[in-house]
């Protein structure tokens, strides 16, 4: 029963009165920036990242983590109310969740999504307990070479699946790769594209990068769209369910649930993916597919608890192999590192209140989002209307304060300002910016054990194929690749992606 | 020539330029050997792989059969006020302090909008001013100067 004994501690950590009150916090803020519209948990967090700098690295990541949450649950009740998606992955919940809100049921869609989400997320917590112990001693026995290979896997895993097109995808894993290579080389001393600045001698802030990639850009390019919203002005009455709604939707947030935790473990799988998948599994189950995209709550249960599930469950790669699956968790593995935590098996053993206490407060996070938000629904619904001509440049400031905060410095802000053309650059060439930081993240390490590596083995690269582990990651990555970029399936994805 | 899918030719041209740029300055970095990599090793390595995702979406960009055939269309208004705004706010805060810099990007970054109004955004600005100063200034107590350098006696 370690297990417990290890949920336990977790509970001493989390429940501590400091950390329930950043958990607490850090929901709300989220949730708060979550639910203005285009404005997705990676942004969220990119913008909310230096508000917990000054804290401890437990309760900063407990904060951190609500605030994705909160998110999350931001983005669904948007697009719910507006049939704004906040993000990709909830741009399945506006087709049916919207069309109920319209029907008057709103109330009921934000209780579905609340709960489903809160079931699944407490079954998500329960697989990454279980889970975490054994892989990261998986990992303990990897060598330079494996690690080389997984993250490898991991890269191409996390664009395969998830990106339009898949050579700009690699392009921008490459760029990301160089461009975590600015700064200071850990092994030789030297200094590398620095251009002879100072400030560069560290390498890039990841918040300016973050920041200027999403928050920044996100704004231009909203601003481009000059798009107008259509506020929802009926009002709220009765989040109960009714019992026939909740006996239709149990089911679906079951399938969601197991469907969403098993995908969220794959590179490159989480919330996106599995909210897809969700809602083409209920509506080909469903009895009455015809009834999808009218306002079946099952369109709403299914995929709104698989996001949740998948978005858990994609810690368990970070924090037992230290890969982020996708880019959110990139973002926590790069909030890691500024507190001083190299995400990976270590964490675990040299670090475990720290662990259990973010497993914990995740489950956690959960339940204050169900007490407090469902409340809450009618002020963030008031926050939706407050026209975005007013709402940007507080955005911006915010994103500036808390740039300037980070190292009390201001050549941080301008970098951002960069960052945030690059971005647009990037949006208007059709490239993607989420596997770019992926490969920022990742960039250092995976040169660290390519050297080792390679030093082990006297030069001679084939002991990336000789060792078995490492053999079947480049395998497996290749034959992802592979498959991918055969013409039926690419076919089959286009199709998948339109739909 | 006739390029057909002119965002993938950019998007081409933009990493063969970063390819090559990484490689030019990692040669100057210290190469190594394959097994005893210098700080240019890496970085090397990418650039050339780089560059060749770069041509092969090039030559796609030029001669490929699918994809769109529009050339992306800027619009220069939101993108230089709000880069603008940034930067100067990262310019103007030391030498004018938070609450001027403050003024400046709100009203500077709200040309931005199609909307835009003088009396709103500088309405905007007083608000915002306000809310800053209470929650980063008085709570939370963020080490940043508040005042005009000229006025608080700073150098």
């Amino acid at each position: 029963m370690e297990l417990l004994a290890n949920l336990a501690l977790g509970f001493q950590t989390a429940a501590s009165p400091m950390n329930l009150l950043y958990c607490l916090v850090g929901a709300l803020i989220g949730t708060l920036i979550g639910v203005l519209p285009g404005i997705g948990p990676v942004q969220t967090i990119a913008i909310l990242l230096p508000t917990t700098f000054a804290l401890p690295p437990v309760s900063a990541l407990i904060m951190l983590a609500g605030i994705y949450y909160g998110a999350q649950y931001g983005g669904s009740t948007t697009s719910i109310l507006v049939n704004v998606p906040g993000e990709a992955s909830s741009v399945v919940t506006c087709l049916d969740g919207h069309q109920m809100a319209r029907q008057g049921r709103a109330g009921a869609a934000l209780t579905i999504a609340a709960l489903g989400s809160f079931v699944a997320g407490c079954f998500a917590t329960l697989v990454l307990a279980v889970l975490a112990v054994p892989l990261s001693e998986v990992a303990f026995k990897f060598g330079p070479a494996e690690y080389f290979s997984l993250m490898v896997f991991g890269l191409i895993g996390s664009v395969v699946l998830a990106s339009s097109s898949l050579i700009k995808a690699v392009g921008m894993i490459v760029l990301g790769l160089l461009l975590g290579m600015i700064g200071t080389d850990v092994t030789s001393g030297a200094h590398r594209f620095t251009f002879g600045i100072l400030e560069l001698s560290d390498g890039i802030g990841f918040v300016s990068l973050a920041m200027g990639l999403f928050g920044i850009c996100d704004i231009i390019n909203s601003l481009e769209k000059r798009e107008k919203r259509d506020i929802l002005k009926t009002k709220l009455t009765g989040l109960w369910l009714k019992k026939a709604d909740l006996k239709l939707a149990l089911p679906a947030v079951l399938r969601g649930t197991l469907l969403g935790s098993l995908l969220g473990i794959l590179p490159g799988g989480g919330a996106i993916i599995s909210s897809f998948t969700a809602y083409m599994i209920e509506k080909k189950s469903s009895r009455h597919p015809e009834s999808f995209g009218k306002g079946n709550i099952c369109g709403v249960a299914g995929p709104e608890s698989a996001n949740n599930a998948a978005s858990q469950t994609s810690f368990v790669p970070l924090l037992t192999l230290g890969i982020p699956p996708n880019v959110v968790l990139a973002m926590m593995a790069g909030a890691m590192m500024i507190h001083g935590i190299q995400p990976g098996p270590r964490v675990i053993t040299s670090n475990p209140a720290l662990f259990w206490g973010v497993i914990v407060s995740m489950w956690m996070g959960n339940v204050i989002l169900v007490l407090l938000n469902l409340p809450l629904v009618g002020i963030w619904v008031r926050l939706l209307s407050v026209p975005y001509r007013l709402l940007f440049p507080a955005i911006l400031l915010f994103c500036c304060i808390g740039l300037y905060s980070v190292n009390n410095n201001t050549f941080d802000i301008g970098l951002t300002a960069l960052c945030g053309f690059l971005g647009y650059v990037f949006h208007k060439l059709e490239c993607e910016p989420a596997p770019l930081i992926l490969g920022f993240v990742l960039g250092p390490m995976m040169e660290e054990n390519l050297r080792r590596c390679m030093l082990l083995s006297r030069g001679d690269p084939t002991v990336f194929f000789t060792r078995p582990l490492s053999l079947t990651f480049l395998v497996l990555a290749a034959a992802m690749l592979i498959v991918v970029a055969l013409p039926t399936i690419r076919r089959g994805r286009a199709k998948a992606f339109t739909e | 020539m006739h390029i057909r899918h002119p965002k993938d030719f950019l998007t081409g041209v933009m990493f063969i330029f970063f390819g090559a740029a990484a490689m030019a300055m990692s040669v100057g970095l210290n190469i190594g050997t394959a097994a005893k990599m210098g700080p240019g090793y890496f970085p090397f390595v990418l650039g050339a792989l780089l560059g060749v995702l770069g041509a092969v979406i090039l030559l796609r960009g030029v001669a490929g059969a699918s994809g769109s055939h529009e050339w992306p269309i800027l619009q220069v208004k939101p993108l230089a006020a709000v880069l603008l705004s940034v930067v100067l706010f990262s310019q103007v805060l030391l030498p004018l302090g938070l609450l001027l810099s403050t003024v400046l990007l709100v009203v500077l970054s709200s040309t931005a909008s199609h909307e835009f109004r003088w009396k709103e955004a500088l309405v905007n600005a007083a608000v915002l001013v306000t809310i800053i100063l209470v929650v980063f200034v008085y709570f939370l107590e963020f080490q940043i100067p508040v005042w005009p350098a000229f006025v608080a006696g700073r150098g």
